[in-house]
């Protein structure tokens, strides 16, 4: 909450002074209020690997996270411009590849990476957009970067919990938000409605029928896929709701099959259609791929987009916007040493101790070493892994995150965060809400925001000013 | 809509109703056992009517050899051996409310979110023979809460119309029950018989369907037995006989195939099952054998259940 010079930010003045004059224990109390609301409504999170633990609350921070109006503009101005960038990256990979030919992007981060998608190549897909929604994780660093630390381009998630912890926010603390101006974000779900819309095949009605396709109930991230089609009106389907005839997309509904035009995809692209991808898969659609290379149905996100989220091609984006955009980057990357090049492997075994390592292909906060606050035999054993298979591995310096008050038993006290921000990309522009969802390390000085780690939420306050 | 929401928020409705039916059924057989037995009859055994009422007595017999009452407790309301206990009624109605949450109100939602909270909560290894009436009351609130929530709070659409042909569906199924386990007591034989302890027989099955002081408004008499019949199987404005169930399920059926525009074997079903039950007299149904009218009629209601899921639901 405070600069570099110790002062207090402007954004947070109005916040230090009300909590200044709360009474002690009305932050307990509304504390207490909160998890009782986030319960009664359901809002849970499946753990995997947790069977005791199947629906967990995300911990929720009651103490706001606060950015002023300028900020915003900056930073959005940045996602904008990477969000754009990547796409136009993706359209490249799976079509021209110019970037490959000018040696910018080696190929076998491409050709060799998991989630390269070769069904992809040469399909044109409704109005070049793969990513509708970009999930883009950044820290602030010091009084003026944004850093991004992860794109996440496939089925980014916890849009939900923004949502719902302004609503929370907005029924217990009336009285402190009444006190200034603070950006909404409620219309984010209409602005995905649109999106969606905007992407739908050229051919199909104009108004286009869009659902969402979700895992099924047992996934984690469940209560956001109901939230979301709840909240746009729009079906709710599993694989085995949809039929696939003559290249065209049904729903099966009590009226008979109904066609569809958009579906937007929180089903990883390899269970997406058996007859495709992972033929062992239940959840998906058999023809659904053929559908869409008949460009007969959207998919969004587009499968394949993987290729351009994971962390090896993470230390290219730079040169990505710069190639496609002409354009310097405006957010930052975190520098990044790929073992896969030599001397970068040499410095991060040598400086294993200051270093975070990632899986280039890990997510979730899973597999990773946060070198400070690992023991000897932890590091040993990351760089055993790093020399068997050195091109699985990237590391960054672990930097000064910047920290947010939180409200713990023992008062405020500063935790990291990070912030996702959700990046809105149709036919017709790029959209954005503004703020994004604010991770917070719950266990003093951790670096780990992700939920499966323990780590909570807070709401994001953008002012006007 | 999709089928399979249409399919969950119709077994939504099924499982909080036979939970509703289930407690009704205990909180009858705890009434009755708790009488002094002079006025039960030598021979009735409640606890045992209360499983074959809940259609529930081979699956205990799996489990247990000897009926007590701790023993059928446990089993309608906790076990977890008995996929028709309350305790997995409100399980499945959870889950399948969870699986169409999108279609729910949040008044519904929270009604059966908080129940199966609260039951998880509850430790069932503690629960008391005196403790069950406290515990039957939270389950005939949750249906009433669910209930209510759903008229007041449901758009008028398909989705409502699936919801309700669910409680129809095993509402009917439920009195039809109710009467067929003790349908002897109901015979004229047994009434010329009279006495308190028919009378206390005709008035539990009547607290087992929440009527009994319906019957005293629309008969104004004393409790006669092929009255008792009457009342719940032929009178339209008795919410739960099986003549106002049949009013319900065919112009809810009647609703859906008017906004679809298309009419199939279930409004045909509805319909004809509604006829039968309006054109005839309690003396007719008495004429031909009640057990035997009772157990076509839960057949023909199973058979209505099946058509509505092939039409629609699948």
């Amino acid at each position: 909450m405070s600069g570099s010079d110790g002062m207090t930010r402007e954004a947070y003045r109005v916040l230090e002074g009300w909590l200044r004059s709360a009474p002690p224990q009305l932050l307990e109390h509304r504390r207490d209020e909160a998890e009782l609301l986030f319960r009664k409504v359901g809002i849970t999170f499946a753990v995997y690997g947790n069977a005791e633990a199947e629906e967990r609350l995300i911990p929720f921070d009651i103490i706001p996270r606060i950015m002023s109006g300028p900020e915003w503009a900056h930073l959005s101005r940045g996602l904008e411009q990477r969000a754009r960038a990547l796409n136009l990256f993706l359209k490249d990979i799976y079509g021209a590849r110019e970037i490959l030919r000018a040696g910018i992007v080696p190929p076998d981060l491409i050709f060799q990476n998991p989630h390269y998608r070769p069904q992809m190549n040469g399909l044109a897909v409704s109005g070049g957009i793969y990513v509708q929604v970009a999930g883009i994780d950044v820290v602030r660093v010091d009084d003026q970067d944004f850093y991004v630390l992860e794109d996440n381009l496939r089925t980014p998630s916890g849009v939900s919990y923004m949502l719902e912890n302004r609503e929370v926010m907005l029924r217990l603390f009336p009285d402190l938000m009444a006190m200034q101006r603070i950006r909404p974000i409620e219309n984010y779900v209409d602005e995905l409605f649109a999106t969606l819309k905007s992407v739908a095949p050229e051919r199909s009605a104009s108004d286009p029928v869009v659902v969402l396709l979700t895992p099924g109930s047992y996934n984690s991230a469940y209560y956001e896929h109901s939230f979301l089609a709840d909240r746009m009106g729009v079906e709710l389907v599993e694989g085995r709701d949809l039929v696939v005839r003559d290249e065209v997309v049904y729903m099966r509904t009590t009226e008979g099959p109904k066609r569809v035009d958009v579906i937007y995809s929180r089903l990883d692209d390899d269970f997406l259609d058996p007859l495709v991808f992972r033929p062992d898969s239940a959840l998906g659609v058999p023809g659904l791929i053929a559908a869409y290379r008949a460009g007969n149905v959207t998919i969004a996100n587009a499968p394949g987009t993987g290729v351009a989220d994971d962390k090896a091609i993470y230390s290219y984006v730079p040169d990505i916007v710069r190639f496609y955009m002409g354009e310097e980057p405006i957010l930052k990357n975190v520098p990044t040493w790929r073992c896969r090049e030599r001397e970068s492997m040499s410095y991060v075994l040598d400086n294993l101790h200051e270093l975070v390592v990632k899986q280039v292909n890990g997510s979730g906060g899973y597999g990773m070493l946060v070198g400070p606050h690992s023991t000897t035999e932890m590091c040993e054993h990351f760089r055993g892994l790093i020399r068997a298979n050195p091109d699985n591995y990237v590391a960054q310096p672990t930097l000064a995150l910047s920290t947010s008050p939180v409200f713990t038993q023992s008062g405020l006290a500063p935790r990291h965060v990070d912030l996702r921000p959700f990046v809105l990309t149709g036919r017709d522009g790029v959209r954005m809400v503004p703020g994004g969802l604010t991770r917070v390390a719950l266990k003093e000085g951790s670096l780990v925001v992700n939920s499966s780690q323990g780590g909570g939420t807070k709401d994001t306050w953008v002012l006007s000013e | 809509m999709l089928s399979r929401d249409a399919d969950s928020l119709y077994w939504l409705s099924r499982y909080v109703e036979r939970a509703e039916n289930l407690a009704r059924v205990l909180d009858v057989a705890y009434r009755m056992a708790s009488m002094p037995l002079s006025y039960n009859g030598v021979d009735s055994n409640e606890w045992e009517s209360a499983l074959i009422t809940a259609g529930a007595m081979e699956e205990f017999k799996e489990v247990y050899d000897e009926v007590t009452p701790e023993r059928v407790i446990e089993f309608l309301a906790f076990s977890e051996a008995n996929p028709s206990s309350i305790q997995c009624c409100f399980d499945t109605a959870r889950q399948n409310a969870r699986s169409v949450r999108g279609a729910l109100t949040s008044e519904m939602w929270e009604a059966i979110n908080s129940a199966w909270l609260d039951l998880r909560r509850l430790n069932v290894q503690k629960i008391r023979v005196q403790d069950l009436p406290r515990f039957l009351n939270l389950v005939k609130e949750t249906s009433l809460r669910y209930d209510g929530s759903a008229m007041r709070t449901m758009l008028r659409n398909d989705a409502y119309w699936f919801s309700r042909l669910g409680v129809y569906v095993e509402r009917a199924d439920n009195t039809a029950r109710v009467l067929d386990v003790k349908y002897h007591v109901l015979l004229p034989k047994d009434a010329e018989v009279g006495g308190g302890i028919d009378y206390y027989q005709w008035a539990a099955i009547l607290r087992s369907v929440s009527a009994l002081v319906s019957y005293q408004w629309v008969y104004h008499q004393n409790l006669r037995p092929w009255l008792v019949a009457d009342l719940l199987i032929l009178r339209q404005e008795m919410p739960r006989s099986l003549a106002a169930c049949y009013a319900a399920l065919s112009s809810h059926l009647d609703d859906i195939a008017h906004r679809y525009g298309t009419t199939g074997p279930s409004q045909k079903l509805a319909r004809s099952a509604h006829a039968r039950l309006t054109n005839r007299t309690i003396d007719d149904i008495f004429q031909d054998g009640l057990h035997e009218f009772l157990q076509d009629f839960i057949d023909e209601n199973n058979r209505l259940g099946h058509s509505i899921t092939s039409q629609y639901l699948c």
